[in-house]
């Protein structure tokens, strides 16, 4: 058998190959390296693409525009893990010691990788900035040094989403008898804003209905017409991902539950997710961390300096603007201001993981720095310390038109107080259970 | 089709334990709201979502049922027709056009499969044709985003979802399901008429029967292997286009599979009508039992319990309820 | 020539009953060991032992579970992540609620009470056969996930439902998980671990039990009729099975990633889990190894090859192409082999035994 004979080779020439591995590409000292996880491919991959595609060309645009930080330019690599959790630890472990300094933060955009990292970035060194997503409870500093949440988390949405229910019943104290529901990806994710939840409806006296939805979501027929024909509630929250989330809408429609009384978080608020529910999702309405649209001088320079010559990231000069591409911008500006933070202290040369938490730790992106970064208004203004990883967590309410979202409300502040005390009790028992001192910040 | 008298009998209790025990729960649970029109409700959604289940499942018992294959690439074949027909639509195509040629591509597609893989593994067990056909999918996934890329993809067939009353406003149905419904049974009568009536239809099923016996006869093997897996991708094409055309055309649609894994070993992998009454018989139950028993245990039970009642079923006829029997001998 | 059993004798049932009968298996496994004991901690870097190696050792644990219930007992299963879920579970609940315990009780106890929940699932298995057991068994592997997801009491009611390994010692102040182990210490730890357990099936399968296992596998009429007891034999091998992948989805959760939620033990892992003793050959113990390593490195290795040989690519085209050729990899390799990889190795060593002579 020749094939045979092929194949013995094959696997000479595999383990041979595999010997390559280990050789790191070894990279110019003075070039920062920046590692970017995203998924282009697989089902999440249509809010993977235009986030990965803000992402990168924010990084672009400050290597073409202004030659990188400080004079640093930045030596961006993406490593592609189709939204699954080993494939993501895998590229983390690839890429954290590329470079002259290594992997200055990673940014998982998916909630498994955030608790596959959560221990290695600990022994690492290398922060973990979530923004709005993974562990809520991270935003306690003191039990959680290496992780940051900014700009918002899921407890403050739920907290906001609550908030802007009551606005509409005019006051919280009309929410008494009031009937709320949640229709959630059954996971780690979707189950973050029941606590939240839950203490707030024993609070204002309203009546929580949680609606799990088993993964991916492609079914949801009996849970809406739990919803739609027999409990009938005044609002319906959804924490929703991918598919699950145009899906619900579409259900929604079939079972005549107003749009307009339908809230989604921000994962479930990218065009992706309206979309292809058509017309079903005019009305419907989404909490985001950033505004929406390509009307920011930031977006005016990504296209004056790339898109206008041809160096753009994203196949369809239209994916500009688009919600998930504004967040990978945003990301790659909290990780970039924070480089400038740290250059400031350290140098301008390039900076390491633990600098790079110093410089989190006392992040402060100010009204005025996003206007000279050209994205005033689109993005809150950020500050961090050292016990607080969240910020003030504003979030913007958005409602779909059938072309895009539009904001319909100024930024909402959560109820930070009470939050805070969720934060650190959740993060206690977490430390607790893991045997982690707090750190001290005072 | 005979109606065997256990297999009668079991769907007969399955139908009664489906009204009761709902009935029994709302009497005996506050929070489980049970109304004879809601319960019909639920209980049409179900069996109108079961049908596109066994849209989904009539794939694989096709292939199953002519070569023994059982086939994981099926979910991989509705994304790939999806996105082909999606991808040629955009392309500037008209929809007809566009139909015609996904379905040339599928028997292309057919053709390449049977020369390249399973020409090759004649008479081999089981699994190592299965594990063959999780390579066809792995292929194929990477594939078909190669060349429609990893985006969701909008098709429309202008069903709309806006419900419609009947009987006084107290059952509502969507057209899409009725039409979805509709276009299963068609193409399960058509299929059911082809095996049954036509020539090829026979030599069909004469080599499911036994590979050897049928070659022997002068039946070609490997013009039936083809054939079937062409029908096969048409299947996955339908599929696809009312699944797309409700999910939006996008990666997910492969996963769609899963859930039509319980409909198949329920309605038995070999039988054609088993995939339907299979199809009714989840859909239905897994509705029902997320309705009106969930809320005591929590919800979100619907994927597993689907699995259970096949389960359930599969203790009483191993062979599914409309697949042949499995005699064992020494 | 290099390798024959020509000219050894055999003096006593020991030597006649040993694992490895022939000096020239002696010697490549006791490399195979020191390279894995000594030369890859010494000369490979964090990102083989972290990355790799880990995932690698620990899904080959799997594996062999699989491949008792699977390749051995004939048994179709796809609730493999379901049991290494209610092995993580299971060891994360023992560690938690009992501090003092030593970290390999845990995992046994992790391992034992997988054992039970498999013998559990196990029973419909009396019934049901093929792919239609296959099928059936998918109804374990979605209900455990949805058991743990659902009650907060299995993952001491956090707000997410992820349980978080706390770090625990293997001996004085060594680490074995948590942040303060090092990636050292969990290799090793889990490469013995896994050693030891590799040994262990070996020879549970050379055992009467073994050899019942094969014969139900073979012909399980058969094998009643002569006198092996159904039931018991059958449940013996979803037991073994379980505590195997029990005691796999303990050490995911605790030594490789630390942190888990149910969904990183979905339905796909099982899938995974399938696939590797397909293609590392069923019933055989080096073929689970082989198999892991194919479906977990050749991927990445698909991944990195464009860069290596100097490409630039995209990186979702990579992807694309990876899938592409790592499907077609499977096929090439079932028509070229059908019965696996391990099945390949010893057409290997026969053409070793009579080279240089074509025959």
């Amino acid at each position: 058998m020749k094939l045979k004979h092929l194949s013995t080779g094959l696997i000479a020439a595999t383990l041979a190959a595999s010997s390559l591995f280990a050789s790191n590409v070894a990279m110019a000292a003075d070039s920062q390296f920046v590692g970017a996880l995203v998924y282009r491919t697989g089902p999440y991959a249509p809010a993977g693409i235009p986030y990965a595609d803000g992402f990168s060309d924010y990084i672009n645009l400050l290597n073409t525009r202004d030659g990188g930080i400080n004079g640093v330019m930045l030596d961006l690599e993406e490593c592609d893990f189709g939204y699954n959790t080993d494939k993501g630890v895998e590229c983390y472990e690839r890429m954290k010691n590329n470079g002259s300094t290594g992997m200055p933060a990673v940014m998982p955009l998916s909630t498994g990788v955030t608790y596959a990292l959560l221990d290695r970035v600990v022994a690492d060194k290398i922060p973990l900035i979530t923004s709005g997503y993974g562990r809520a409870d991270g935003a306690d500093g003191t039990v959680f040094p290496w992780v940051f949440v900014p700009p918002a988390t899921y407890w403050g949405g739920a907290d906001i989403a609550i908030n802007y229910v009551a606005g509409e019943y005019g006051g919280y104290g009309n929410l008494k008898g009031k009937k709320i529901a949640l229709v959630y990806h059954d996971s780690a994710y979707g189950k973050e804003p029941i606590r939240t939840l839950e203490t707030l409806a024993a609070q204002h006296g309203f009546k929580l209905s949680l609606f799990p939805v088993p993964h991916p979501g492609l079914e949801q027929k009996s849970t809406w017409l739990k919803i739609g024909r027999q409990l009938r509630p005044d609002y319906v929250l959804m924490w929703g991902w991918g598919v699950m989330n145009s899906t619900a809408i579409k259900e929604a429609a079939a079972v005549n539950y107003p749009r307009d009384k339908f809230i989604g978080i921000w994962w479930s608020g990218n065009e992706p997710d309206v979309v292809p529910a058509g017309d079903a999702a005019i009305g419907y309405k989404a909490m985001q961390f950033n505004s929406v649209g390509s009307n920011y001088g930031v977006h005016k320079a990504i296209k004056k300096h790339l898109y206008a010559k041809g160096n753009g990231s994203a196949k369809n000069e239209a994916t500009v603007g688009q919600v998930a591409y504004n967040r990978g911008v945003q990301t790659a500006l909290i990780l970039t201001e924070a480089m400038r933070g740290a250059m400031a202290e350290f140098g301008d040369e390039p900076v390491t993981g633990e600098q790079m938490q110093w410089a989190l730790d006392r992040l402060d992106i100010s009204k005025d720095r996003m206007k000279a970064l050209g994205a005033d208004g689109l993005y809150d203004p950020i500050k961090l310390s050292c016990s607080d990883h969240a910020g003030k967590g504003r979030v913007k309410m958005t409602q779909w038109d059938g072309e895009s979202f539009k904001a319909i409300s100024d930024w909402i502040q959560p109820n930070n107080k009470l939050l805070r005390k969720l934060y650190t009790e959740s993060a206690a028992q977490y430390a607790k259970e893991k045997n982690i001192t707090p750190r001290d910040c005072n | 089709m005979k109606l065997e008298r256990d297999v009668f009998f079991i769907i007969l209790t399955s139908l009664i334990l489906m009204v009761f025990i709902p009935w029994i729960a709302g009497q005996l649970s506050e929070d489980i709201f049970f109304e004879w029109p809601f319960f019909f409700e639920v209980a049409i959604a179900g069996l109108l979502s079961g049908v596109m289940y066994s849209l989904v499942a009539l794939g694989f018992v096709l292939i199953f049922k002519a070569s023994g294959v059982f086939n994981f690439a099926q979910g991989a074949i509705v994304l790939f027709a999806a996105l082909t027909l999606v991808g040629f639509n955009e392309m500037g195509l008209p929809m007809w056009a566009a139909v015609i040629v996904t379905i040339l591509i599928m028997i292309l597609l057919a053709i390449v499969i049977e020369r390249v893989v399973l020409s090759h593994l004649v008479n081999q067990e089981h699994i190592v044709l299965f594990m063959a056909t999780i390579g066809i999918a792995y292929f194929l996934d990477g594939f078909g985003q190669i060349i429609w890329g990893s985006e969701v993809k909008i098709l429309d067939i202008g069903i709309s979802e806006t419900p419609r009353f009947y009987f006084d406003g107290a059952i509502l149905i969507n057209d899409f399901d009725l039409i979805a419904a509709l276009v299963a049974g068609s193409l399960v009568s058509v299929l059911a008429i082809f095996f049954q009536y036509t020539r090829i239809g026979r030599a069909l099923r004469a080599v499911a029967d036994d590979h050897q016996a049928a070659l022997s006869v002068g039946i070609p093997l490997r013009h039936i292997w083809t054939i079937v897996w062409a029908v096969a991708g048409m299947v996955g094409l339908v599929a696809g286009i009312m699944w797309g055309s409700k999910l939006g055309v996008q990666f997910s649609l492969s996963l769609i599979a899963l859930k039509a894994l319980p409909v198949l070993i329920l309605g038995g992998f070999t039988s054609v009508p088993g995939a339907i009454i299979g199809g009714l018989i989840i859909g239905a139950g897994e509705k029902l039992a997320e309705v009106f028993i969930a809320p005591m245990i929590g919800g979100g039970i619907e994927d597993w319990f689907a699995y259970m009642l096949a389960l359930a079923f599969l203790v009483f006829r191993p062979q599914g309820l409309f697949g042949e029997k499995i005699i064992e001998r020494v | 020539m290099f390798y024959r059993e020509a000219g050894e004798f055999k003096t006593s049932y020991r030597s006649d009953q040993a694992i490895l009968t022939i000096p020239q298996d002696r010697w490549f496994m006791a490399t195979i060991l020191i390279i894995a004991f000594v030369v890859i901690p010494i000369f490979f870097n964090e990102y083989w032992l972290g990355a790799i190696m880990l995932p690698f050792l620990i899904l080959a644990l799997a594996a062999i579970g699989l491949n008792i219930l699977t390749g051995y007992a004939g048994q179709l299963s796809l609730g493999t992540g379901g049991f290494m879920a209610t092995g993580a579970f299971a060891a994360y609940k023992l560690a938690t609620s009992f501090p003092d315990m030593h970290i390999l009780l845990v995992i046994l106890v992790a391992g034992f009470i997988t054992a039970a929940v498999g013998i559990l699932f196990g029973i419909p298995s009396l019934r049901i056969k093929g792919f239609y057991l296959a099928v059936a068994t998918l109804a374990s592997q979605f209900f455990l996930i949805w058991l743990f997801n659902k009650f907060g009491w299995f993952t001491n009611y956090s707000a997410s439902g992820v349980i978080s390994a706390p770090p625990m010692t293997l001996i004085g102040d060594i680490y074995v998980t948590g942040t303060k182990a090092t990636l050292l210490a969990k290799y090793l730890f889990t490469l013995s671990l896994v050693v030891l357990l590799a040994l262990v099936a070996k020879n549970l399968i050379r055992s009467n039990i073994g050899r019942e296992w094969m014969a139900i596998r073979d012909m399980d009429i058969a094998a009643e009729i002569i006198g092996i007891p159904m039931l018991a034999t059958k449940l013996k091998a979803f037991a073994v099975s379980s505590f195997y992948c029990g005691i796999a989805g303990a050490l995911w959760a605790f030594i490789y990633t630390g942190s888990v939620e149910p969904l990183a033990f979905d339905v796909n892992r099982s899938f995974q889990i399938l696939f590797m003793i397909i293609i590392g050959g069923l019933g055989s113990i080096s073929g689970s190894f082989l198999g892991a390593a194919f479906i977990i490195l050749l991927p990445i290795f698909l991944n990195r090859a464009p860069s290596l040989i100097g490409l630039s690519l995209p990186v979702d085209l990579i992807s694309h192409i990876e899938f592409m050729v790592f499907g077609a990899l499977i096929i090439f390799f079932l028509i070229v082999e059908p019965h696996g990889l391990a099945r390949l190795w010893q057409i290997m060593k026969e053409k070793l035994r009579l080279w240089p002579f074509p025959y």
